[in-house]
């Protein structure tokens, strides 16, 4: 969905696994971004009705880039810088209480 | 860091690093709190890392801010970077949350500098992955160096949407077409706030340049478009329109909205702050004196929180703001207020003049405040349509508050900053009243999640 204009390592690379597939991909990047880039288009399946979302403001607002970040579920995609090492995987449905996640 | 600020300001951009420099000027202690991991905002998203490759197509309106941000970087104040703010309680203690834990300040006054957002284009298939707002496509290419991958579509109006449109041409987008909602009809009504737009001519031939250069890439360029629906099962895949009744389909991977910006109103609704309907442009700005002062005593605001007008007007703003602040706080005299603010208000006079004429010639799309297909979502988080808010309205939720107790309708995690416009516009047409006589849905904290181990672990201040 997204490209990057200039493919080199200015500012270095981190690596992060995203549903399982390590990405090399420059550091300073929004996780958000960095996902898109990698070609996928959604973030999340819905609470509701399981629909597939993608970010959609970039900056903080819409909540449609949710995602696990780390273990941690409900991270703002678009407001977390990727970090060497990171684990990113996609939010599917609501949340629940039995849910084996580190809070 | 300290716990205490003669002056906390939320917002690192334009207005709020102008108010920074300012109130250091007067030797006020400034903190200032900002949720992005660069100072600049939005407008100056990441500028001090912009690379020397993508200036050109940044452009020098662009790195007019660098200065800005250099100044703020050397003036002493310090900087909450990285921060969300989840309350502010009118004793002016700021809880935030910085580092995965949650922290506290109180500010002897406080500078509201929150910006602007998107106004949320609800169309059908607004929610499928693939659509984005069109600034969001710039603040991509700002921050992460980033390009949509094409074909793609622009649809709305407004002066971003030109701008963005030119930055996309100029990285070499394959740009299928844009798409514009409004037309001659708002050029004619545009026309007698020429002679104020006349006053600030470099805004006008800026506008018209990036027309020219929209057109000469080779752009198809659809004016007074309506019926605008997206394509697609899983993701967009087209945009559909009709222009004077002929329909039209673009095909597009990712297709980007914009309908102009609005006053981000989170943090002066949750202080309780006075608000007022602009019809022009069809959103609320706080009610504020000739300082930025708002109705709560002790809060004040400057810059696109305070209603829209761009990045000139709110560094000017901020600055006022801040000399108006060291006045309040007793550092200067009423006689010195009036001195240090006289030269910007001058410029602030003219700036202004271009915004009336700016502002009719950019209506926002009557389909895209209430949308005209029932199925439409309007509520992104709780999945609630048109035809179910209306629904709630006819059993009698005559209120955005209402609404949202019968339907849900803004209880999702962006708390409504999604919905809460169009709510507002749709209960108003059902009622044959203006939004004005509505309401607004409340904000109540949290403002933005936070866990309840990290409130747990707050460490209060007196």
């Amino acid at each position: 969905m997204l490209k990057r204009l200039h493919e080199d390592d200015d500012r270095g690379r981190v690596t992060i696994e995203f549903e399982g597939t390590r990405l090399s991909v420059p550091a300073g990047e929004t996780v958000a971004a960095a996902v898109l880039a990698a070609g996928t288009s959604h973030t999340r399946t819905t609470a509701i009705s399981g629909q597939h979302r993608g970010p959609y403001c970039q900056m903080g607002i819409c909540f449609e880039c949710l995602m696990e970040i780390d273990g941690v579920p409900n991270r703002q995609a678009c407001m977390i810088q990727v970090r060497d090492g990171m684990t990113v995987n996609r939010q599917y449905g609501a949340r629940g209480l039995n849910d084996e996640k580190p809070l | 860091m300290k716990n205490h600020y003669d002056l906390v300001i939320i917002g690192a951009g334009p207005a709020g690093l102008a108010a920074a420099v300012t109130a250091r000027t007067f030797g006020l202690t400034t903190l200032v709190v900002d949720e992005q991991a660069e100072p600049g905002g939005q407008i100056y998203r990441a500028i001090e890392q912009a690379r020397d490759d993508n200036a050109p197509v940044l452009g020098k309106d662009y790195f007019q801010g660098l200065s800005l941000v250099q100044q703020f970087r050397q003036s002493g104040a310090d900087y909450r970077p990285e921060a969300t703010i989840w309350d502010i309680g009118r004793d002016l203690k700021v809880g935030y949350l910085a580092d995965g834990r949650a922290r506290q300040v109180r500010a002897r006054y406080l500078l509201i500098a929150a910006g602007a957002m998107e106004r949320p284009v609800p169309i059908p298939g607004w929610t499928l992955p693939g659509v984005m707002g069109a600034a969001a496509a710039d603040i991509l290419f700002k921050s992460c160096d980033m390009i949509p991958q094409g074909p793609v579509v622009l649809a709305g109006s407004g002066p971003l949407q030109l701008l963005v449109a030119c930055h996309l041409v100029d990285n070499g987008v394959d740009v299928a077409g844009m798409v514009e909602t409004n037309g001659f009809g708002s050029y004619l009504k545009a026309l007698p706030h020429l002679p104020g737009a006349l006053r600030v001519p470099h805004y006008l031939l800026k506008g018209l340049g990036m027309r020219r250069k929209v057109k000469r890439a080779g752009v198809p360029i659809y004016q007074r478009a309506a019926s605008l629906r997206v394509e697609g099962n899983t993701e967009a895949e087209a945009l559909t329109f009709e222009v004077g009744g002929k329909p039209q389909r673009l095909a597009a991977a990712v297709i980007l909205l914009h309908e102009g910006v609005v006053p981000n109103l989170q943090f002066t609704r949750l202080l309780g702050c006075r608000h007022i309907w602009y019809p022009r442009q069809r959103y609320w700005k706080p009610v504020l004196d000739e300082w930025g002062r708002t109705s709560v005593t002790g809060v004040s605001v400057a810059g696109d929180a305070a209603g829209i007008y761009g990045a000139k007007i709110a560094e000017t703003a901020g600055h006022i703001a801040a000399i108006d602040i060291s006045f309040s706080l007793q550092v200067i005299s009423e006689q010195e207020r009036s001195w240090a603010a006289a030269p910007l208000r001058r410029d602030l006079s003219r700036e202004m003049a271009f915004r009336p004429f700016l502002d009719t010639l950019f209506p926002p799309a009557g389909e895209a405040l209430v949308p005209p297909d029932e199925e439409t979502l309007v509520c992104r988080c709780e999945e609630l349509t048109v035809g179910q808010i209306r629904e709630a309205v006819s059993q009698g939720g005559l209120s955005p508050g209402m609404v949202k107790a019968y339907t849900r309708t803004g209880m999702g995690p962006c708390q409504g900053r999604m919905c809460g416009l169009t709510l507002a516009e749709i209960i108003g047409d059902c009622r044959q009243i203006e939004p004005d006589g509505v309401g607004h849905l409340h904000v109540r904290p949290p403002l933005k999640p936070i866990t309840l181990g990290q409130m747990a672990e707050l460490e209060l201040v007196e």
